[in-house]
């Protein structure tokens, strides 16, 4: 088959399907107008752009349901979007497939803070879940930097983490049912309102699955109650090392504070000029440290945190006096990724993760490999738990910056792996790191893998192209099986 | 062809300056509504930059740009620090220089922009307007089918307030006390038409904080409604005359130039933003861009300008519980939030109560309602929701487009609650009867006023 034939036909079947779709949804909700389209090309991930062949807007289970039956039936791919915030290319589109969004799918089903659930659709906003259940003294405890904007669904896709997912833990944590299309079309319900189903944990491979085992419709979260006491303070460091030094002794300490936060001096410059944060002057590094829970434990560990902090050099010390002030401390972290856009005009959002005692030593490397590179590298992280999230800069303009800059953000997950970290922390795999997926894991921890993956959808129709480095195994799919798996051959594992 | 041509086309720097982070779309009105990336910032930042890159201005991109309400909550919500203002504002002049409009929507533009700008004309409508809502007409209206026929011009029936007396504001105001500052004061097109007691007020609260306070009769629109719906050129015949108004004789008895004016003084957000972007707007212009740039630092909300000043008139005690609305061209435009509040704050025995998204607009901005009905009046309704959910007694804002807005959307709440009783709203401050919630509307001027002549709370609704 030609590619011109081949796109003559995969246009004729787009051509049906969305006539199929316009039945479904109505004609508002399914659009094929090019320039349309293309304001779909990218998620938060702006450096890979993909149009798709269609978009389409479920307002219910049973029509996000419909959608993916078609879809099926005419073996067109299609991949889940919830407000494109991601930093992995999760919901980067396929050229000949539908792209399912599920933003006005944004109702709270239930709010039932006495249970300390909240069950929503999917295009639910992460922070308007907290702001519901905040009057009956309730939150939603996982917080990405983008919990204003980042939908539940998404979420629950990537594992998305946060700041204070150090004492609270990842949305894997948080979510205790889903119902979720398969890519079969069928809804089906994994988990419950219970907090660990019988039998195999399903839900726990499908949260964080990046869509690739099919889209969640509905999510039962958990409620977490409001903290009686919240103390936020702001340490500045002379250097990256002394504040890393000073993370590990409050962690070393056994006090497990809310959130530790860790920004350079790069990335404290980006925040100012974005939020006029006014974070201390000629700091190498500051923390942002959060206590939270019963005020009496939270008094103690407050004394004994700000204690660390000046044993380990720190040499301003500021205390967030009200709500106000803590919002601003929060306000230059949470911006600091959009924020460098303000003193470089392209960068890489990395994610990683490191042992957090390995700390000094990596971020020295990594200074180390921007200059090699001839690139300026931000840092700003959750240092209590070792997820880095370097910031590689760099001008598109400029001739070979781009690679360059490409370059180094690849040494820096090598760098991760060397010291027994993770290419990813919460950003998830996507379509940006796919092709570092072999450096963490084996061809065998692939295929095994790619085994679930085929459990789940054998056609590999649901967000093809991410997670894995190339598309294997799914033994049904012409072409793609390549031998028989290690696994088959050992005779304790077929191709379903 | 491509979209735009070389007369200011969004600039390709301030495009690239978005990463597609998305901290933009839960503040814009029509994302909020539609949850459509082609009608978020985010979208529309795509489009111009997809029409830089040789797409052509087609209906359907046309559409999602005139969507845009203007309200610029993005521009404060955008880490970032892209100038979607700016952006917007370019993309708007192509689209109306270059962009053939059906004839309907022609028509309907031109019958706008033939009678907001021009207060005289408003004026007019007066008379009619009062002889119809004194007739009961009204309530007659509203049970037909108009909404359905003619959206836009139900919707303009829909937000005519109801009229108190026409004032005649003096030339020249001597100060109270010893003079502190000179200020010229704008009176706007719907603010002197519609709510001439706000204007009164203005001027009362600037006197009695020692303003001499100069108001040339030869003042007309600042351009402010024709620019932000990128009618530019006709934009920058308003900014001359009005610069020419608050230059030389025009200044009454005095010759005074602009320049010996310490302040230029506005009580509407929308007018303020685009008075203080003469500068911007009149760069092209050799004979007029150094006095426009001059002018527009001297531009202050009524609000900033008393902050700045310091309070020298006492303040009597006001007991009222008020919500302050946050206009977009205040908060979003000038950066305006801090000071109004203060100034209510600082009221004895006033309770200020905040309303709950505050950034998002209530769907007003500028002519958009007019050309938008059905999603305005929403965006309207779900404002009026959260400024009853406050309880407070009192909606205060500065700006006369966001009094009508939300006084209407607050009767059709009251209506549709099953309690017929016409709520008669007013910058004056009349209390709107809705389904057993009432709440008053008023500008800070007119509650600053009442605290400082010590008038009653019933004075304001």
């Amino acid at each position: 088959m030609t590619a011109t034939s081949m796109t003559a036909t995969s246009t004729t079947a787009i051509g049906t399907l969305a006539a199929r779709l316009r039945t479904v949804l109505g004609t508002d909700r399914v659009i094929s107008d090019r320039q349309e389209l293309r304001t779909y090309e990218c998620d938060g991930l702006a450096q890979y752009r993909v149009v798709p062949a269609l978009v389409v807007f479920p307002h219910t289970a049973a029509e996000c349901a419909a959608v993916v039956k078609a879809c099926a039936a005419a073996g067109v791919p299609f991949v889940a979007r919830g407000s494109g915030t991601g930093l992995s290319g999760g919901a980067l589109p396929h050229a000949d497939g539908v792209l399912i969004v599920t933003a006005q799918m944004r109702r709270i089903l239930e709010l039932a803070p006495a249970d300390e659930r909240a069950v929503v659709e999917p295009g639910v906003i992460n922070l308007q879940v907290t702001r519901a259940a905040t009057p009956a003294g309730y939150y939603y405890a996982p917080d990405p930097s983008s919990q204003q904007i980042c939908s539940i669904g998404g979420n629950v896709a990537e594992n998305s983490g946060g700041a204070h997912c150090l004492k609270y833990g990842f949305t894997t944590n948080h979510v205790t049912g889903v119902e979720i299309v398969t890519p079969d079309g069928d809804l089906v319900r994994l988990g419950g309102r219970a907090p660990d189903a019988p039998g195999y944990d399903l839900l726990g491979a499908f949260v964080g699955s990046e869509g690739t085992l099919g889209i969640a419709t509905e999510v039962t979260v958990r409620l977490v109650r409001l903290p009686e006491t919240v103390r936020t303070l702001l340490a500045a460091f002379d250097t990256t090392d002394a504040a890393g030094a000073a993370t590990s002794a409050i962690i070393g300490a056994g006090v497990v504070p809310a959130a530790i936060e860790m920004m350079d001096a790069l990335a404290i410059e980006a925040a100012e000029a974005a939020v006029h944060c006014d974070y201390p002057a000629g700091a190498g590094a500051v923390l942002i440290v959060e206590l939270d829970g019963p005020a009496a434990d939270v008094e103690a560990q407050f004394v004994a945190v700000e204690r660390l902090c000046r044993d380990n050099g720190a040499f301003e010390i500021r205390i967030a006096a009200d709500d106000a002030e803590r919002a601003l401390f929060w306000k230059g972290r949470k911006s600091a990724f959009a924020a460098v856009g303000r003193i470089s005009p392209d960068y890489i959002v990395q994610d990683g993760v490191i042992p957090r005692t390995a700390l000094p030593d990596v971020l020295r490397r990594i200074g180390e490999i921007a200059a090699e590179h001839g690139v300026r590298i931000a840092n700003v992280f959750h240092a209590g738990d070792g997820n880095l999230h370097p910031l590689v800069l760099f001008d598109d303009a400029a001739d070979g910056q781009a690679a360059r800059a490409e370059a180094a953000s690849g040494a820096i997950l090598d760098l991760c792996i060397e010291y027994g970290g993770s290419i990813t922390g919460e950003h998830g795999v996507g379509v940006d790191k796919a092709k570092h997926m072999p450096r963490m894991f084996t061809a065998d921890d692939l295929d095994t893998m790619q085994l679930v993956r085929c459990a789940f959808d054998p056609r590999g129709l649901s967000n093809p192209g991410k997670v894995f480095p190339t598309p294997r195994l799914c033994g049904e799919v012409p072409g793609r099986h390549k031998g028989a798996h290690p696994l088959q051959e050992a005779g304790v594992a077929e191709v379903f | 062809m491509a979209a735009f041509d070389d007369d200011h086309p969004p600039r390709a720097d301030l495009i690239n300056d978005c990463v597609h982070c998305g901290f933009c779309l839960p503040t814009c009105p029509t994302y909020a509504l539609w949850g459509e990336e082609m009608d978020s910032p985010r979208g529309r930042i795509h489009l111009m930059s997809q029409g830089l890159g040789g797409e052509p201005l087609s209906d359907s991109m046309v559409t999602h740009f005139d969507r845009c309400l203007g309200c610029l909550a993005c521009v404060t919500a955008c880490p970032s620090g892209v100038r979607y203002d700016t952006l917007i504002a370019d993309t708007r002049q192509q689209v109306e220089r270059r962009h053939p409009r059906p004839l309907r929507d022609r028509a309907l533009r031109a019958a706008i922009f033939a009678l907001f700008p021009y207060p005289r004309r408003l004026r007019l409508l007066r008379g009619p307007l009062r002889a119809y809502q004194a007739s009961g007409l009204r309530r007659l209206v509203g049970r037909t089918g108009l909404a359905r026929h003619a959206p836009t011009l139900a919707m303009m029936e829909s937000l005519a307030p109801t009229l108190s007396r026409p004032v005649r504001l003096p030339e020249r105001i001597p100060p109270r006390g010893p003079r502190r500052a000179v200020v010229g004061m704008l009176t706007g097109c719907v603010q002197s038409a519609f709510f001439p007691d706000v204007n009164a007020a203005t001027a009362r609260v600037l006197a009695a904080e020692g303003c001499e306070v100069l108001i040339p009769r030869t003042q007309g629109c600042c351009g402010a409604l024709s620019v932000h719906a990128g009618r530019r050129s006709e934009a920058r015949a308003f900014a001359r005359a009005l610069i020419d108004a608050f230059s030389g004789g025009d200044l009454g008895h005095r010759d005074l130039d602009h320049r010996d004016l310490d302040y230029l003084v506005v009580n509407a957000a929308g007018c303020g933003s685009s008075l203080k972007e003469y500068g911007e707007l009149l760069a092209d212009d050799p004979a007029y861009a150094e006095r426009a740039a001059a002018l527009s630092a001297r531009v202050r909300d009524l609000s900033e300008l008393l902050v700045e000043l310091g309070p020298v008139a006492p303040r009597h005690p006001l007991p009222v519980t008020v919500a302050y609305h946050d206009a977009c061209h205040l908060a979003h435009g000038q950066g305006v939030r801090a000071q109004p509040r203060a100034l209510l704050r600082a009221i004895p025995d006033l309770e200020l109560r905040e309303i709950a998204d505050p950034e998002l607009c209530c769907g007003s901005a500028g002519v958009w309602n007019l050309l938008n009905p059905e999603p305005a009046r929403q965006l309207g309704e779900r404002k009026a929701r959260d400024v009853l959910a406050t309880g407070a007694r009192l909606l205060v804002t500065a700006n006369p487009g966001c009094l009508m807005q939300i006084a209407a959307a607050v009767r059709r709440l009251g209506s549709a609650t099953g309690d017929s009783t016409t709520g008669r709203c007013s910058a004056a401050g009349d209390s709107s009867a809705t389904g057993g919630v009432a709440i008053g509307l008023a500008h800070t001027a007119q509650v600053l006023d009442a605290s400082i002549r010590g008038l009653p709370v019933d004075a304001l609704g």
